[in-house]
């Protein structure tokens, strides 16, 4: 196989204009049909069923006119410092890529413990309760570059490592030593009709990505476990932001925050 | 119908009766496999875990019985290492406890994962930083160790006895013992403390999460001290179970009385060291990571009062008891307290695995409830069934308490002349013919 070769390294991230979410659900489909993710069966529900990407409704809880809400996609984290998933999987089924800073899963080396899932506080990860299954039609519409996994294993968002797979070849073939940015997009930045996620290199910051993650109004949820998270949200409104702040009690009770509904 | 496999001078019950008892550990055994097999065969939908309460009951349990299961590498440190030759009279039962646990804790590990096949995986591509590749390795080294250990317990069958070879191979292995003991104690510590770690380094979990002190997490110590506290009163229990179950006196009061002060030394020092722990997460560890402590008690049902019953009713209270010389000699406040021992540290484990898993993390999520399906309890009983069944079999066609046949000869259930012919007379006639047969073995083999 034919590969880039580059010293460059790169952080990717991404920030999401929460603003700008409709909650559509495009990025979940798109998500779910780059990476085969299979579909639900019968006795599935939201918290077995498989997922990469989680949509949150979370409202104000205040009385109209002053009522708002917003949808929060909730997907790996691709958290850069002790990374919690990988820290604990006992036989190297997570790793980190040095190079791009994605947080991978290696589904043909999990045994399946579900380590990873406790460790992580984002609950981005899912496992294989159910044989994956796909109808006849659906079979034919399977990406021939990303693998299916098996019952039994743990699976994640990898930023559609796919893709980076593909991008790198195709540079390859060229003579290129670097991927061109371009060439490089997840399924669900791709399919979002608003526009909401913003995808690059955090390390370059002539990147639209890099600069609106330093942004006043851009934040991470749980930034204070110090896990580094390369995933950004971002949102003009104070409620909004501040809601990252609050926890448990002061979260339900104090300050009215409730979750609503979850799909994806 | 089964008496020449029944050891010379020791009453067992009918074979008929011994039928009886055995029959519905059959079939609780018969419904674990058949869940069990559900459960591989089909997939582990048929447990109610799910992507948020990723461990469930099984976790939760296997932490419970390696902790009572401590007791066999407890008290072969104590015997063998420490020479406190008291526990002699226990310790074949806290060997033949351990092994059920930690076997039966990783017969339902091996269903527990979604793909065990692959289980050799973690001895290939080990993540040395993880807290599960220690677990797994200790456990499986300590497992070999208590199936060595009880070899010499098997061979104590009447039948096994009247090979020369086994005797002499007994003999020897007995001599090694202080070795096993001395290797059990070193994995056990270390795999004790693991399982402790496995909550104690997840930073994403602030309710489990705790300071590190050296490499390890606070939990990895307060894992082997608790367990260094519960197992001998689990065996105290085990023990006082038997007794009733076959209507007889095993062991000599003062043994019972050592075990309950030897948990309650390791209990006091717990529940000091589990409160300074508490108290620094409750005023550093926890809020440092933006989580007030208190926080996590005000949701649902996991009060505080979960935390002062874990402390004070299942650590304080029945520490001060089994300390108490006084309080010891009665036999009911005893295994009263040793109950509440095994109860506080099952407590605890309920803690680190449900309380820490049913707690939200993000801003908007809820706290989670999880009740485990009948597949999960079968599979879990199944451990049950096949303990108690081991432990049946190895009491009737084995000796497991040494004291038995003196005791039964002082309260009067053995004759002067049974109990001669038994050969309880082993601590004169034993080293003899043991030596005799070496001799003779020896002699054969040249």
């Amino acid at each position: 196989m034919m590969e880039t070769m580059t010293d460059k390294k790169f952080k990717y991230g991404m920030v999401i204009d929460l603003d700008k979410c409709n909650g559509c659900g495009a990025c979940a489909v798109a998500c779910a049909v780059e990476n085969n993710v299979p579909p639900a069966v019968e006795k599935m529900n939201k918290r077995n069923g498989i997922t990469w990407m989680n949509i949150s409704t979370v409202s104000n809880k205040e009385q109209f006119p002053k009522s708002e809400s917003v949808f929060v996609p909730m997907f790996c984290q691709q958290c850069e410092k002790e990374t919690p998933c990988m820290t604990v999987c006992p036989q190297n089924a997570v790793d980190v890529d040095p190079t791009t800073g994605i947080v991978g899963q290696i589904p043909q080396r999990c045994l399946g413990c579900r380590y990873c899932m406790t460790a992580c506080p984002y609950h981005a990860r899912y496992f294989n309760w159910w044989d994956p299954e796909w109808t006849e039609g659906m079979k034919q519409q399977l990406n021939p570059d990303v693998a299916p996994r098996m019952r039994g294993v743990v699976e994640k968002c990898n930023f559609c490592h796919g893709r980076l797979h593909a991008a790198k070849q195709k540079a390859a073939s060229q003579g290129n030593r670097e991927i061109d940015p371009a060439e490089y997009i997840p399924a669900c930045v791709e399919s979002c009709p608003n526009k909401a996620i913003t995808f690059g290199d955090l390390i370059d910051e002539t990147t639209a990505v890099a600069q609106l993650a330093k942004s006043e109004n851009t934040f991470r949820f749980l930034s204070r476990l110090g896990t580094e998270p390369k995933v950004h949200y971002h949102s003009e409104k104070k409620w909004v932001r501040e809601m990252t702040e609050k926890t448990l009690t002061r979260t339900h009770a104090a300050n009215g925050l409730a979750q609503e509904e979850i799909h994806g | 119908m089964d008496k020449i496999l029944i050891p010379r001078g020791l009453q067992r019950t009918s074979f008929t009766k011994f039928l009886i008892w055995i029959f519905p550990w059959i079939a609780l055994l018969s419904l674990g496999i058949y869940a069990i097999y559900l459960c591989l065969a089909e997939g582990l939908f048929h447990t109610n875990m799910d992507n948020r309460f990723a461990f469930g009951i099984w976790i939760f349990l296997d932490l419970t019985v390696i902790a009572l299961g401590a007791g066999a590498f407890f008290t072969g440190f104590l015997l063998y290492i420490l020479r406190r030759k008291e526990l002699k009279a226990v310790i074949n039962s806290a060997v033949v406890i351990g092994l059920i646990c930690y076997s039966g804790a990783i017969l339902v590990l091996a269903v527990d994962v979604g793909q065990p096949i692959r289980a050799w995986f973690t001895f290939w591509h080990p993540n040395v930083h993880s807290m599960l590749t220690e677990v797994t390795f200790c456990l499986t080294c300590y497992l070999i160790v208590l199936f060595i250990e009880y070899i010499p317990i098997i061979l104590k069958n009447r039948q096994l006895r009247s090979i020369p070879k086994f005797l002499v191979f007994e003999f020897e292995l007995h001599k090694l013992m202080p070795v096993f003991a001395g290797i059990g104690t070193f994995l056990s510590f270390f795999h004790q403390g693991s399982l402790g770690g496995l909550f104690g380094v997840l930073r994403g979990r602030p309710f489990a999460f705790r300071e590190e002190l050296g490499i390890w997490p606070s939990t990895f110590f307060l894992f082997v001290i608790s367990a260094a506290a519960a197992g001998p009163s689990f065996i105290m229990l085990t023990t006082w179970l038997v007794e009733k179950i076959t209507r007889k006196q095993l062991v000599k009061p003062e043994v019972y009385k050592f075990l309950g002060k030897v948990s309650g030394t390791m209990l006091i020092a717990y529940v000091l060291l589990k409160s300074i722990d508490t108290l620094f997460w409750i005023n550093s560890t926890s809020p440092g990571n933006g989580f007030p402590a208190f926080e996590f008690y005000a949701t649902q049902s996991f009060g505080t009062w979960i935390l002062f019953t874990e402390i004070v009713i299942l650590g304080l209270i029945p520490a001060l008891i089994l300390l108490s010389s006084r309080l010891r000699e009665n036999r009911k406040i005893l295994l009263g307290a040793g109950f509440l021992v095994c109860t506080g540290i099952m407590l605890n484990r309920f803690v680190m695995t449900i309380q820490t898993l049913a707690l939200p993390t993000l801003p908007f999520d809820d706290f989670l409830t999880y009740a485990p399906s009948w597949e999960e309890v079968a599979t879990f009983l199944f451990v049950v069934a096949y303990g108690m069944l081991l432990y049946s079999f190895t009491y009737r066609y084995s000796v497991i308490f040494p004291q038995e046949r003196e005791l039964a000869q002082l309260n009067g259930e053995l004759s002067q002349q049974e109990f001669a012919d038994s050969g309880n007379a082993k601590k004169s006639w034993q080293p003899k013919f043991i030596s005799d047969l070496l001799n003779k073995f020896v002699s054969t083999k040249s």
